[in-house]
């Protein structure tokens, strides 16, 4: 049974008298410790379908359904209590809360649990160390290179332990040696802790690391691929 | 406890904003406290007396004298016990900038009614014995540096030219709302330098039972009606609510100026919470992403409000409450007994809660209401 359901996904956006179809009657499976991308030029709706996957946005009309769970048909407190046990999103600006240092925006999400302070600590020591970033938790993202701050969002996103992570063009904002380092974490990810990656990419290279690539254009999806390898 | 550090995180964020926020709600409080203690101690002072004393003076005005004679007739009356009788001096001391009461009194009697003014044994029979002596109350020890057996003169206003003092003792008052800064001396003194004999400032009567009151006081002024110097008799308390209505509406005034700061500091901090709440969009969004819920955003974002606010109020009020405590403030004998109470403390809580409440519940519940993708969206 595929981890991600989607069916009949249709979503539609209203600016002013504009309508805007972002996809009809779309539908995928994603598996249970797959690495997907999706790929596509802007405006496909990659984004979208991550948000929706995400339970940040809901569907016009069809379902999402994430690990039995019929995401596109809960309440906003269900969502946010769902997301926090079983998503885990890194976004393509890091979006650290500056005013956090690294340990301390890493713990974020299990502020939600029901962790003792010693669990909390024990967890974000293991994350901070999967990332490589063990030594740097003192520090506040102002004091950290763009890699480093986004090596702390993927730590602060596997650090409750989800189901599923979701990551939106999380190199764009890069340069190609610490696109690389991330590129590399999140392989480690998906082949050594089995986690279900799902990442928005336009890079090709990103796309690469993955062992799945859908392409998305004008809301549809035009070509799928296993493993393709680029140079 | 767990989210103790984001919440100082975010109310570190802008150090100089936060603190100056929560100076304006200090300040607000403190004026709020100032300026009720004000009604207060008015009102304290307004209610002070004795049930079962009365007082008469002259039914023209208290600035117009009853004859000395009167004090034999008043004694006459069922249900009189005491009488004593004061004249108001209003002597300058030094270069006068400093007010304090001052007045002539029938010593012996005028204590005699007064036990809430405690005077040591010895110092009191030295007073009674000295016809120069004066009585000064234990502020003006620390204001003046008197001391027991100086000589001080004052220099009179309506009675003209320098009187001198020699100082016989030191009162303590056990109530709060009579003066400690005014100063007593032999009506005798009075007499024999200005060779007015037979006038009284005003009289003081102990009567045997507060029931009594009307009656008595309604005698008093029929026995006077057609003399050329008619009295006005009533309790002491009306006495001394009359000085208090002299101010006007204070209450009413001091109410609405308190209340106008508390407002404008209301705008302030609605104002600092909402700019604060603003610049942190793009962060809520992203704590919704993680999973905080609205509801938690929105508690979140009323502690902060709550934590300016209180932490203000208890600096406000803690101020007020400590400093004038410790100065012993009484507006230059104007306000005797000026302490801030523990309803005031109590409503500058109440106060200090609504501020939060209304300061932080636009912004509060803004965050909860943030729609998360069009929030990240606009910001990126």
């Amino acid at each position: 049974m595929p981890l991600v359901e989607i069916r009949d996904v249709s979503k539609r956006f209203s600016r002013d008298a504009e309508r805007i179809d972002v996809f009809d009657s779309l539908s995928m499976d994603i598996e249970q410790g797959s690495f997907t991308a999706l790929m596509g030029p802007s405006g496909s709706g990659k984004s979208t379908l991550l948000n929706l996957i995400a339970g940040l946005d809901k569907p016009t009309s069809g379902t999402v359904t994430v690990g039995g769970a019929a995401v596109s048909a809960m309440t906003a407190a269900q969502l946010a209590n769902w997301r926090a046990q079983h998503v885990g999103f890194v976004f393509q600006q890091f979006n650290l809360l500056p005013v956090l240092t690294a340990w301390q925006n890493v713990e974020l999400p299990l502020l939600l649990t029901r962790l003792s302070k010693r669990e909390r600590e024990e967890r974000v020591g293991i994350a901070l160390g999967v990332v490589g970033l063990d030594d740097r938790h003192r520090h506040y993202p102002r004091q950290l290179s763009g890699g480093q701050e986004q090596r702390v969002a993927i730590a602060r996103a596997i650090v409750a332990d989800p189901t599923l992570v979701l990551l939106d063009e999380p190199t764009g904002q890069l340069d190609a040696k610490s696109s690389q380092e991330v590129l590399a974490l999140l392989g480690r990810l998906n082949e050594e802790f089995g986690k279900t990656i799902v990442i928005v990419t336009h890079d090709p290279h990103a796309a690469a690391r993955a062992r799945r690539q859908l392409h998305l254009e004008k809301g549809t999806f035009v070509e799928q691929a296993d493993a393709v390898t680029v140079p | 406890m767990k989210f103790f550090t984001l919440l100082r995180a975010n109310l570190g964020r802008h150090k100089r904003r936060t603190i100056l926020t929560m100076a304006s709600v200090a300040l607000a409080l403190f004026l709020f406290a100032s300026l009720r203690t004000v009604v207060t101690t008015l009102k304290a002072a307004s209610q002070f007396g004795s049930a079962r004393r009365l007082v008469s003076t002259n039914a023209t005005g208290i600035v117009f004298p009853l004859p000395i004679a009167y004090a034999n007739r008043l004694a006459t009356i069922p249900g009189v016990e005491k009488i004593t009788w004061a004249n108001w001096f209003g002597g300058q001391y030094g270069d006068g900038k400093r007010f304090f009461a001052n007045f002539a009194v029938d010593a012996k009697s005028y204590l005699d009614l007064y036990p809430e003014m405690q005077v040591p044994a010895d110092q009191k029979a030295a007073f009674l014995a000295d016809r120069a002596g004066a009585l000064i109350g234990a502020r003006l020890v620390d204001l003046f540096g008197w001391k027991v057996g100086q000589n001080v003169t004052l220099r009179g206003t309506i009675f003209p030219g320098d009187w001198t003092f020699t100082v016989r003792g030191v009162y303590t008052p056990t109530d709060k709302a009579i003066n400690d800064d005014a100063m007593m001396f032999h009506f005798e003194y009075l007499d024999e330098k200005t060779g007015r004999n037979g006038l009284a400032g005003w009289y003081i009567m102990q009567i045997d039972q507060p029931d009594n009151a009307p009656r008595i006081a309604k005698t008093v002024d029929d026995m006077f009606r057609n003399s050329s110097a008619p009295t006005r008799t009533g309790t002491e308390q009306a006495f001394n609510a009359s000085f208090a209505t002299m101010w006007g509406n204070v209450s009413l005034l001091m109410n609405t100026i308190g209340m106008a700061v508390v407002f404008a500091i209301l705008l302030v901090t609605a104002n600092a919470m909402m700019m604060s709440a603003r610049e942190r969009t793009r962060e809520l969004a992203v704590l919704k992403t993680i999973g905080f819920t609205d509801r938690r955003l929105f508690g979140l974002v009323m502690l902060e409000a709550g934590i300016i606010t209180v932490t203000g109020a208890v600096i406000g009020l803690g101020a007020a409450k400590l400093l004038y405590r410790a100065t012993n403030f009484n507006a230059a004998g104007f306000l005797p007994g000026f302490d801030v109470t523990t309803a005031t403390l109590l409503l500058g809580g109440g106060i200090a809660l609504v501020l939060m409440l209304a300061s932080g519940i636009v912004p509060a519940a803004r965050a909860a209401r943030l729609p998360v993708v069009a929030a990240l969206r606009n910001v990126e």
